[in-house]
């Protein structure tokens, strides 16, 4: 399926991206007249996997984010947030509520639970050593 | 960060938006202030928080464990829908300390 629209974004591993990215986000998707309500679950969803990218991904180093944003048919908005970071061995328990590998950093182990509350799908992909792809899905509702 | 102490109960007012990288510092004014007035009641007030990620639910567990160290209670004011909703799921919502 050919994508309408579509924006790329590369950016290094520091906290101030997290803003950044789910504002750039929230900026791209406006001309398709989303709900405030909408936009808080992109940008929540966002928020939680770049964050994923800077504290577990690249941990104790700097990478880069690769954010990848599509708008289909019927506005459906495809996300996709990769690192070359460290990547993770088990990737449905990573994803149970609660589950942190990071609780001295205050991570709460809720952020796949937050992306998957707000989006419509989350996949996950990922190698150790090699890296992360998470693909989120939101389909906005129809406007009149 | 404004706060304000009173009859043993301190109230943090939390603004803007709460992420991973602006919740250090929320963190850390509010550990001195606990740890300074030793409060019986701690309450954190989202009112003025225009978004928040888990990164609030982190700063809320983390504020509930050192004020219980101490002896003390915890609520929180006005939680951001999409944070009570997680809790709710994930069953932190029977530790009481939100307001809904
Ligand atoms: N991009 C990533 N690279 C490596 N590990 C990750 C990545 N994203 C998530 N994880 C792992 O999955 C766990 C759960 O993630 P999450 O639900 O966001 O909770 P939290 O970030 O609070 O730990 C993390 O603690 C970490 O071990
Ligand atoms: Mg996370």
């Amino acid at each position: 399926m050919n994508s309408q629209n579509e924006m790329s974004l590369t950016f290094e591993s520091r906290s101030s991206g997290e803003s950044f990215a789910r504002s750039a986000v929230a900026s791209f998707i406006t001309y398709l007249d989303p709900t405030v309500s909408e936009i808080n679950d992109i940008k929540t969803a966002v928020s939680e996997a770049v964050t994923n990218c800077v504290v577990h991904a690249y941990r104790d180093t700097i990478g880069k984010i690769y954010l990848n944003v599509k708008i289909f048919d019927q506005n459906m908005v495809e996300i996709k947030i990769r690192d070359k970071g460290c990547g993770m061995e088990n990737i449905k328990q990573a994803m149970e509520p609660l589950y942190t590998t990071a609780p001295e950093d205050e991570r709460s182990g809720l952020g796949f639970t937050l992306m998957q509350s707000f989006t419509d799908s989350v996949k996950v992909r990922s190698k150790i050593g090699k890296g992360t792809t998470v693909i989120l899905k939101k389909r906005l509702s129809p406007r009149v | 960060m404004k706060y304000d102490f009173k009859n043993n109960v301190l109230t943090v007012y939390l603004s803007g938006e709460i992420d991973h990288h602006g919740a250090r510092k929320i963190r850390e004014e509010t550990d001195s202030l606990i740890q300074q007035n030793k409060p019986v009641l701690l309450n954190m007030d989202f009112s003025d928080v225009g978004f928040s990620d888990s990164s609030g639910i982190g700063l809320i567990m983390g504020r509930y464990r050192l004020m219980s160290l101490y002896g003390g209670k915890t609520k929180v004011i006005n939680i951001p829908e999409r944070l009570r909703y997680v809790m709710n799921l994930s069953g932190l919502s029977s530790l009481h300390i939100t307001d809904k």
